[in-house]
Order: structure tokens, then C-alpha cells, then sequence
């Protein structure tokens, strides 16, 4: 049986998108079989920044409904192929949606799949707690500003109450990933710091993505960014957060902390 | 160090319980307003002057039909306080207000209400009772969004409190943690009750209805750990440690 990993933030915009497409290809570059599930029905996204906008057929909302085949909808990646997408749809709006119909495409997304990746959409509604609903774990996305943080709050206030898991009275697994984060604005203490964050949120850590060009060079070409540029700073990052996810103990390091003198003389200049 | 932080007059807001019957109503209404006809004309004045909550939990209804019994109850003499288990839809201007958070007692608390039955659909009697000081503990962070109401005594947090979260106890609050939310003690009626965080950052602080907001609290108690009280209309902050 799979793990289902519900990727979420509350927030809009902080890259909840860009991190379930890095974290799927990270996966399936281990050999593992992944799907990343898109729940943003409307405003589906994830096809695009994995390059198969072009190739969708059948969606998310076309198998719940009875109009295709799970098979029919899936989509394998043109790079990697352990990595497949189930897209959203994009004339449809959330309450397409049905628990019964999700709940269906899961159970079957975890008899096939190693891994089950959902993109849940921005928000608490329907959206956002249809695609936590059956999650073994969850990766919540923040930004290191405080309206993202509690808004995060908030979603594991939701986690830890709205998830089947929760409901059976088991422990919603949570890990913490903090995107764009910034060693600059960190240095000048116009963002707020990591530890702050973490005593805030009081979840582990999973990783910290450096805000970078690198991550929309990745998405404007429609790669994941563990796949366009394998070895720049984010991408690396997220190779650590995916082997974290998967059980390995490994050290975390903040971006910019190890830099010298001379390094943060040139960091203030550039900023 | 003492700090009065209040001025001599505010507003105060209590929590306060009063007890309600609650009427839930089946299909067809109509034989069921026929039963309370007769059960009505068994025992005059039942529901004069009393709080009456509608539970139309589970009842497929729109809001004409709802419009229509609350209508037909108020002919009767019977008013509508307010409706639990109504989807928001039907609810609206001109209707009662939503409930929720009922909670049912057993018969001897309502004792001293007369206890009449329907045929074959007991009224369920509900009252807020007053049991002994009792306290609950919290394992986990209150997280944004999370309200814990708690009128029976005091709350205990292990962990932290978030911005947007809320604490209402009836009797004392104790936060070992950060309070980055609102923390209202003695909400019931208790000037006795006190707040004690290991960190403050609250966005409110209340006790006994007394209110204060986080602009008003002395800027050298921020982020320090605080005890809260009250003396006489003021509430009073000292720093622990």
C-alpha cells in the first residue's frame, strides 16, 4: 500500500504547487512510483509546471464522475516513468468534487502507487479538505511571514480534526517545509527567522528551499525543478526534504548560515 | 511590579447559561403540530415565556418549510430563540438564530420542570447545569482558528497558543507556552479567576468580562511570563520570575 502525502498551506502563492511537482519527481528519481494528484479543480496549475499541459485528456473530476477510466486520466512523465500526474479539471469548480469519488481514486492510487502525492488547493474549503481527507501525512508549506505561518496553523488545526485519520483518533503525521526562504532578508531580519517559525508551528522540519530563480527558470519551462536543474541550491533541497519524507535522518542546514565573512560583506551589496 | 492596566469603566460581556427546551420536530409537521396541539391542551402554558431551541437536525427541509413551522409555532405562542442543525442556507433575515454546542442533561437536572412527554416524540429538555469545579488539561497547541470553551473551570494548556486561537474558561487560564491569542477567564461570572501564561504576546485578555486589548497592555510585559487578576473593575499583570 502507498503513502498519501497531502501537500497544503492555507495561503495562496507560497508554492504548495511547485513543491508537490519537486518532491514527485525527487521521489521517482529514487525509483519509487509516484502520482501527484492536482485537487485545485478550476484552477489547476500542476500540469504546467510539469510540462503536460498539452497531454491532458481525461481529469481528476472525469473519473469521479464515471466519465473515464483511472487509467485513461493518469498521465506518465515524459523524463521520468515512475512519475505520473492526475490532472485537475479546469472548466469545473470544486464542488465536482465528492468524498464517495475521492475516496474511490484514492484507494485505488494507493494499491498502484508507492507514493500519492495531492496538491490541495489554497484555502480550508471543500478543495483543500478533500485532498488532506485520506492523507497519511502532510507536508505543510509555509513562507517565513506571518500571515503564511498562521495560516499554516490553522491548516494543522484542520490536520489534526478534519482527516480520517484524525477522526479514528490516530496521529496526523505533519512536517514542516519552508519555501522562499531568503539568506539576505534573514541576514537584515525583515523575514521572520527559522527558529521563530518552528517554535510557532512546533512541528518538525523537513527542509528549507532557498528562494531562487532557479524555481521559476524550472516552472516556466514546465519541469519540476529536481528534474530541470538537478543540481542548483532548491533543487537540492528538495532531494534532502524527499529523503526525509521517506524516513532518513538527515541534518538540516539554513540556507546562508555557513557563508564567511566575505560571503556576507557580498550578500548586504547584492541585497 | 504592578501594573493597573484598565481604566475605571468598561464594557463587560459575560457568558451566561439559561436553560431551553429543545423541540425537534418530525415529518410530516403536521402531525406533529396535531401532537402538540394535544399536548398543549393537556398542559396550558407550557412553553409560555420559555426559550424554546428548534433541532432540525438531520430534517430534509427548505427554508419556506422551516418559515412556515417557525410561523405556525408562533401562532401557538410557542417562540423560537434560536435553531440547532440547520444548514446556514435556510437560515437568514427575520429568521432565529443558529445554535449550536448543546449539550443534554440528564432528567433530575430538569427536575423542577414540570416533565410532560409527547406520544411516540419526547420532548428532550436541555439546561446548562452547574456541576463542581472541574478543570481540563490540554496536550497539544491550540492552533489558529480553535476555539476551547470551557464554562466548568479551569483550562490548562501544555504548549502554545496561537494568534487567531481562543481560551474561555469559567474559572482560571494557565498557558505553559506562548498566548498569541485571546485568553478570556471567569467567563461565567468568576472575578476570581486569573490568567497565567509562560509568555505573553495575547491579542485580547479578558477576566470576568473585564476586557483588554494588546495595545493597552504595558509594553515591558510582552513577551515576559505574566499572571493576570482582577482588583475591582482593573485588571492587574505582574510578571512571574
Amino acid at each position: 500500500m502507498g503513502k498519501v502525502i497531502v501537500v497544503t498551506s492555507g495561503k495562496g502563492g507560497v508554492g504548495k504547487t511547485t513543491s508537490s511537482a519537486a518532491l514527485g519527481a525527487a521521489l521517482a528519481q529514487r525509483g519509487e512510483k509516484v502520482v501527484v494528484v492536482d485537487f485545485d479543480v478550476g484552477l489547476r496549475n500542476l500540469d504546467l509546471v510539469m510540462g503536460a499541459e498539452r497531454r491532458v485528456v481525461y481529469d481528476l473530476v472525469n473519473v469521479i464522475q464515471g466519465e473515464a477510466k483511472l487509467t485513461q486520466a493518469l498521465i506518465r512523465d515524459k523524463r521520468l516513468e515512475t512519475l505520473f500526474l492526475l490532472p485537475a479539471s479546469q472548466t469545473r469548480d470544486k464542488d465536482a468534487l465528492t468524498p464517495e469519488g475521492v475516496e474511490l481514486v484514492m484507494a485505488e492510487l494507493k494499491r498502484v502507487f508507492d507514493w500519492v502525492i495531492c496538491d490541495s488547493p489554497a484555502g480550508i474549503e471543500r478543495g483543500a479538505t478533500l485532498a488532506m481527507r485520506h492523507a497519511d501525512m502532510a507536508v505543510v508549506v509555509t513562507n517565513p511571514e506571518v500571515s503564511s505561518v498562521r495560516d499554516s496553523d490553522r491548516i494543522i488545526g484542520l490536520l489534526d480534526s478534519k482527516t480520517l485519520k484524525a477522526e479514528r483518533g490516530e496521529r496526523m503525521e505533519k512536517h514542516l517545509l519552508l519555501t522562499r526562504y531568503d539568506p539576505n532578508r534573514a541576514e537584515r531580519g525583515d523575514m521572520l527567522k527559522v527558529e521563530d517559525v518552528l517554535e510557532i508551528l512546533s512541528i518538525p522540519l523537513i527542509g528549507i528551499i532557498p528562494e531562487s530563480m532557479d524555481v521559476l527558470r524550472a516552472s516556466n519551462i514546465g519541469a519540476p525543478v529536481t528534474l530541470a536543474d538537478a543540481r542548483s541550491a532548491p533543487a537540492m533541497a528538495y532531494f534532502d526534504a524527499a529523503r526525509r519524507l521517506a524516513g532518513e535522518v538527515l541534518p538540516i542546514t539554513i540556507p546562508g548560515e555557513k557563508r564567511g565573512l566575505f560571503g556576507k560583506i557580498f550578500g548586504r551589496r547584492a541585497a | 511590579m504592578t501594573k493597573v492596566l484598565t481604566d475605571a469603566r468598561s464594557i463587560r460581556i459575560k457568558g451566561r447559561s439559561f436553560l431551553a427546551v429543545v423541540l425537534s420536530p418530525d415529518l410530516p409537521f403536521d402531525d406533529w403540530l396535531a401532537r402538540l396541539d394535544d399536548l398543549a391542551s393537556r398542559s396550558a402554558g407550557f412553553f409560555l415565556g420559555r426559550p424554546v431551541v428548534l433541532d432540525v437536525t438531520d430534517l430534509p427541509i427548505d427554508r419556506a418549510q422551516l418559515k412556515d413551522l417557525v410561523g405556525e409555532l408562533a401562532k401557538r405562542n410557542v417562540t423560537i430563540m434560536g435553531v440547532e442543525g440547520a444548514r446556514p442556507s435556510i437560515l437568514g433575515p427575520g429568521m432565529p438564530p443558529a445554535l449550536k454546542g448543546g449539550r443534554p442533561v440528564s432528567d433530575d437536572a430538569v427536575a423542577k420542570e414540570p416533565i410532560i412527554e409527547l406520544h411516540n416524540a419526547p420532548a428532550k429538555p436541555v439546561v446548562e447545569s452547574r456541576p463542581a469545579p472541574q478543570s481540563i488539561i490540554i496536550r497539544e497547541p491550540v492552533r489558529s482558528g480553535q476555539s476551547v470553551i470551557f464554562p466548568e473551570g479551569d483550562v490548562t494548556v501544555i504548549g502554545s497558543v496561537a494568534s487567531g486561537a481562543e481560551i474561555i474558561a469559567g474559572g482560571s487560564i494557565h498557558i505553559y507556552g506562548t498566548l498569541r491569542g485571546r485568553a478570556m477567564a471567569g467567563s461565567v461570572g468568576n472575578a476570581a479567576a486569573r490568567i497565567f501564561c509562560r509568555k505573553l504576546e495575547a491579542e485580547l485578555l479578558a477576566i470576568d468580562g473585564i476586557y483588554k486589548m494588546a495595545e493597552d497592555m504595558a509594553p515591558d510585559l510582552r513577551g515576559r511570563s505574566v499572571q493576570l487578576w482582577l482588583e475591582g473593575e482593573s485588571i492587574m499583570a505582574e510578571k512571574l520570575i
